[in-house]
C-alpha cells in the first residue's frame, strides 16, 4: 500500500470522480433549450462581466466568464449560494437562482467564443517577469509548488470539466484571487490545492506570477482542453487532504 | 451607539414590569386529554397526515429560518438578526439530543402555541409565535409529524447573541404581557370560506404580519396596523402595506396580480425582490391555487388606507430631478420603460409600484445597488434580472435617479438623500 504510485493514483481516482459527477450534472441540464432572449434574462451578469461574459476593461477585478469550464463555473455560483465562496454582490445575484437555472448560466457562459482586451499589467521588472515564468511553467520544486500547466492546461486555457483558465485574467483578478486562497476567503471542498499552493508562494511571488500571466497573448484556441488530453501528471504532493494540510 | 442606548431606556421599566409579574407564571398551559393525545400519536406516523404536514411547512417557511445556508434542511444554525442581538434558529429534525427527537406533540404545541420551550422557558418572539399561536391543532399536528418523518440530523444549538437586559428571558414577561395573546384562529361566520382560509393562513401560518406590520421600539407588533407595512428591523428592507384598496401598497392589484406574485413571482404590477423573493422561491410558489386565491380573497379585502395628514397640498420634484431623469433615460428606460410602465412577463413598472414609492425609499435604493434576479420558480424558471448599479454609479447618482422614480408619472413619494444611499450600499445582504 505504501508504494509510490498507490496514493498519487488514488487521489486521481477521487479527483475523476468527483469531476465526473459534475461532468454528468452538466451535461444533463446544459441541453434544455434556452430561450432566445437569454443574454438579455442574464443582464445581472453581463453588467459587471462584460457582454457574453468576456470581461470588461472598466473593472480589472470582474472576471472573464467567457468559455470556462461549465462544471467550474457552476461550482463557483453554488460556493457564492452557500457562502463558501464570498463576494456580497454575487451573493446576492445567485440567491434567487435554482439549481436547474445555475446550470444553464454556468453552461451559457461557458459556451461563448468571444476574443478578450488585454489589460495594462503594472510595470515589473525583467527578473519579476522572469520569476513568473518560472512559477507558471515550471514551478518552484524547493517550495513545492507546482506550475500553473499542471493543473490549469498547457496553454493555461484550463481543463475540462472543472479547472479555469488562467490566459484572459487581469494582473488585479489574478492577483486578489491568490491572496483570497491565502486567506481562505476564497475555498474549496477539497481536495485545498490552490490554498496550499498559495500559502506555499512568496508574496513577491503572488505578484510575479499574476504579472506574468496577465501579460501573456491570448491563445487562437481559447477553449479549455479536453480532460483526455492533458496528459501532465499531477505531481504527488500537489493534491491535499480535505483539512487543507500536507497529508 | 446612540440608538442602542435609548433601546436599553425603554426596555428598563419593561424589565422591572417583568419582574413584577414574575409570579404570575403567566399563560396556563394545559395538557390535553389522553383520548385525545392517544390519537394525536397515531396520527403522528399517518402518511396523509405527514404529507400535509410537509405542505403546511413549506407554505409556513419553516425551512427559511431553520436552515443554514450551508447546512441540511431544517436542522437549524441560520442567525437570525434582530435589533436586540442575533438568535440562532435551532434543530427541528428528529435528532435524540440536538433537535426534537425527544419532544411530544404536546411540547411542540406549547411551542408554536404558546411560545414557551420544553422546559417552560420563554421563547424569543423572533420566532414568530405571534402569528403561530393562531394555527390549528390539527395544523400544527400535521407539521410535527412531518417533523418527526425527516431523518435526524445531528446540529448542536448555538448560544444566542443577545444583549442585556434581552438575554434574560424573563424579560419577555413583559413583552408577551403587551404584545402576545395566545389563541388560535377564530373564523368570521359573516365572511365566506375562502375568506377565512385567506385569513388564517395570512395571519397565522403564513406569518405575514411578522415582517408587513411596523414594530415598535421593544420590537412588539404595532395594534391596529396589520398589514400596513413596516420597516423590517436589522434586515434593511421595508415589507409594503398589503391593502389593494385605495391609499393601499397594493392600490389596483386584482386578486390575479397577487396570485401571480406568490406563484411566479411576478405580476403586472411588481416584481418580488429583497427577503420576499426568499419567500416565493422558499414557500408560496408551491401554494396550492386554492389556497393562493384565498390569500388573494383575503387581501382584497383590507380596508383602503388615509395617506398621511402632512401631505403637502402642491408637489415639487426633488433638486436633482433633471439628472436623476437623464439617468433613468441611460440605464433604466431600456427594460423599465420611458413612461416607468415596464415591460410585461420581464420587468416590473414602476409607476404606482409599491417597492419604489414605500415611505422610507430602501427598497428602491436596495434595488439599484443590488440588482439581482427575480426568484426562480416553477412558473417561471429563467427569471428576468437587473444589473447591480453599485460598481457604475455613486451615492448622489442613486439618489437621483431614486428620487426620480419615486416622483415621475403618478408616483408622489418622498426625497431619499445620497447618505441614505451611503448607509445601504454597505448593508449586509443576508
Amino acid at each position: 500500500m505504501n508504494s509510490p504510485f498507490f496514493r498519487p493514483m488514488l487521489r486521481a481516482a477521487v479527483m475523476l470522480c468527483a469531476f465526473g459527477v459534475y461532468a454528468v450534472a452538466v451535461a444533463q441540464d446544459t441541453t434544455t433549450s434556452l430561450p432566445d432572449d437569454f443574454e438579455q434574462r442574464v443582464a445581472a451578469c453581463t453588467s459587471c462581466h462584460g457582454a457574453h461574459g468576456a470581461g470588461t476593461p472598466d473593472n480589472a477585478l470582474v472576471p472573464r466568464l467567457a468559455g470556462k469550464p461549465a462544471g467550474y463555473l457552476l461550482q463557483q455560483l453554488e460556493y457564492f449560494q452557500t457562502g463558501q465562496r464570498r463576494h456580497a454582490p454575487m451573493e446576492y445575484v445567485v440567491r434567487q437562482l435554482s439549481p436547474a437555472y445555475l446550470r444553464q448560466i454556468a453552461g451559457y457562459f461557458a459556451q461563448q467564443e468571444v476574443p478578450f482586451d488585454h489589460l495594462p499589467v503594472p510595470a515589473v521588472s525583467t527578473e519579476v517577469m522572469r520569476r513568473g515564468e518560472q512559477l507558471a511553467l515550471r514551478g518552484d520544486s524547493t517550495r513545492g509548488v507546482p506550475s500553473c500547466v499542471s493543473c490549469h492546461g498547457d496553454k493555461l486555457t484550463g481543463v475540462q470539466p472543472m479547472m479555469p483558465g488562467l490566459a484572459g485574467l487581469s494582473y488585479d483578478y489574478l492577483s486578489v484571487q491568490l491572496a483570497s486562497w491565502r486567506t481562505r476567503s476564497r475555498a474549496a471542498d477539497g481536495p485545498y490545492c490552490m490554498g496550499v499552493v498559495a500559502n506555499r508562494m512568496r508574496e513577491s511571488d503572488l505578484q510575479a506570477v499574476a504579472a506574468w500571466l496577465a501579460s501573456q497573448p491570448a491563445p487562437d484556441d481559447m477553449r479549455p482542453v479536453p480532460a483526455s488530453e492533458h496528459t501532465e501528471p499531477l505531481p504527488g504532493w500537489c493534491v491535499m487532504g480535505d483539512s487543507g494540510v500536507t497529508p | 451607539m446612540k440608538r442602542r442606548h435609548a433601546w436599553w431606556l425603554l426596555a428598563l421599566p419593561v424589565l422591572a414590569g417583568g419582574l413584577l409579574w414574575f409570579g404570575s407564571g403567566g399563560d396556563p398551559v394545559k395538557p390535553a386529554p389522553p383520548a385525545q393525545r392517544e390519537a394525536e400519536t397515531a396520527a403522528l406516523h399517518d402518511p396523509a397526515v405527514i404529507a400535509r404536514g410537509e405542505y403546511l411547512a413549506t407554505i409556513g417557511d419553516c425551512a427559511a429560518c431553520h436552515t443554514a445556508r450551508d447546512g441540511k434542511r431544517y436542522a437549524g444554525g441560520r442567525s437570525l438578526a434582530t435589533p436586540f442581538g442575533a438568535v440562532p434558529a435551532p434543530n427541528i429534525t428528529p435528532d435524540a439530543d440536538t433537535g426534537i427527537g425527544q419532544w411530544s406533540f404536546d411540547d411542540f404545541w406549547r411551542a408554536l402555541h404558546h411560545g414557551k420551550g420544553r422546559q417552560g422557558e420563554l421563547l424569543y418572539p423572533v420566532f414568530s409565535y405571534t402569528s403561530f399561536t393562531k394555527v390549528s391543532r390539527d395544523d400544527a399536528l400535521a407539521i410535527f409529524a412531518y417533523l418527526k418523518s425527516l431523518p435526524p440530523v445531528r446540529r448542536p444549538h448555538d448560544k444566542p447573541g443577545l444583549e442585556f437586559p434581552y438575554s434574560l428571558r424573563s424579560s419577555l414577561l413583559a413583552w408577551r404581557k403587551l404584545y402576545f395573546k395566545p389563541g388560535v384562529f377564530q373564523p368570521d361566520p359573516a365572511q365566506s370560506a375562502e375568506w377565512n382560509r385567506g385569513a388564517y393562513l395570512v395571519q397565522g401560518l403564513g406569518h405575514c404580519n411578522e415582517c408587513h406590520t411596523e414594530r415598535d421600539s421593544l420590537g412588539g407588533i404595532v395594534q391596529d396596523r396589520e398589514l400596513t407595512g413596516g420597516r423590517i428591523p436589522a434586515v434593511n428592507w421595508y415589507a409594503p402595506d398589503l391593502s389593494t384598496r385605495p391609499g393601499g401598497g397594493l392600490a389596483g392589484w386584482s386578486a390575479q396580480d397577487i396570485v401571480d406574485l406568490l406563484k411566479t413571482g411576478q405580476s403586472s404590477k411588481g416584481t418580488a425582490f429583497g427577503p420576499m423573493a426568499d419567500v416565493v422561491r422558499l414557500s408560496t410558489q408551491h401554494m396550492t391555487d386554492a389556497d393562493l386565491q384565498s390569500v388573494a380573497v383575503y387581501l382584497q379585502s383590507l380596508p383602503p388606507r388615509t395617506p398621511p395628514a402632512d401631505q403637502p397640498a402642491a408637489f415639487s420634484h426633488a433638486a436633482d430631478h433633471d439628472q436623476g431623469g437623464k439617468l433613468y433615460a441611460q440605464h433604466c428606460a431600456d427594460c423599465h420603460g420611458d413612461r416607468g410602465q415596464g415591460l410585461a412577463d420581464a420587468y416590473p413598472p414602476l409607476d404606482g409600484n409599491t417597492s419604489v414609492t414605500e415611505p422610507t425609499g430602501i427598497n428602491a435604493i436596495r434595488s439599484i445597488l443590488l440588482g439581482g434576479f427575480a426568484p426562480a420558480t416553477a412558473a417561471n424558471p429563467q427569471p428576468h434580472s437587473m444589473p447591480p448599479f453599485a460598481p457604475q454609479l455613486d451615492d448622489e447618482d442613486i439618489a437621483a435617479v431614486t428620487n426620480y422614480i419615486r416622483q415621475s408619472w403618478s408616483n408622489r413619494a418622498g426625497t431619499v438623500k445620497a447618505e441614505d444611499v451611503g448607509v445601504y450600499r454597505h448593508a449586509p445582504i443576508d
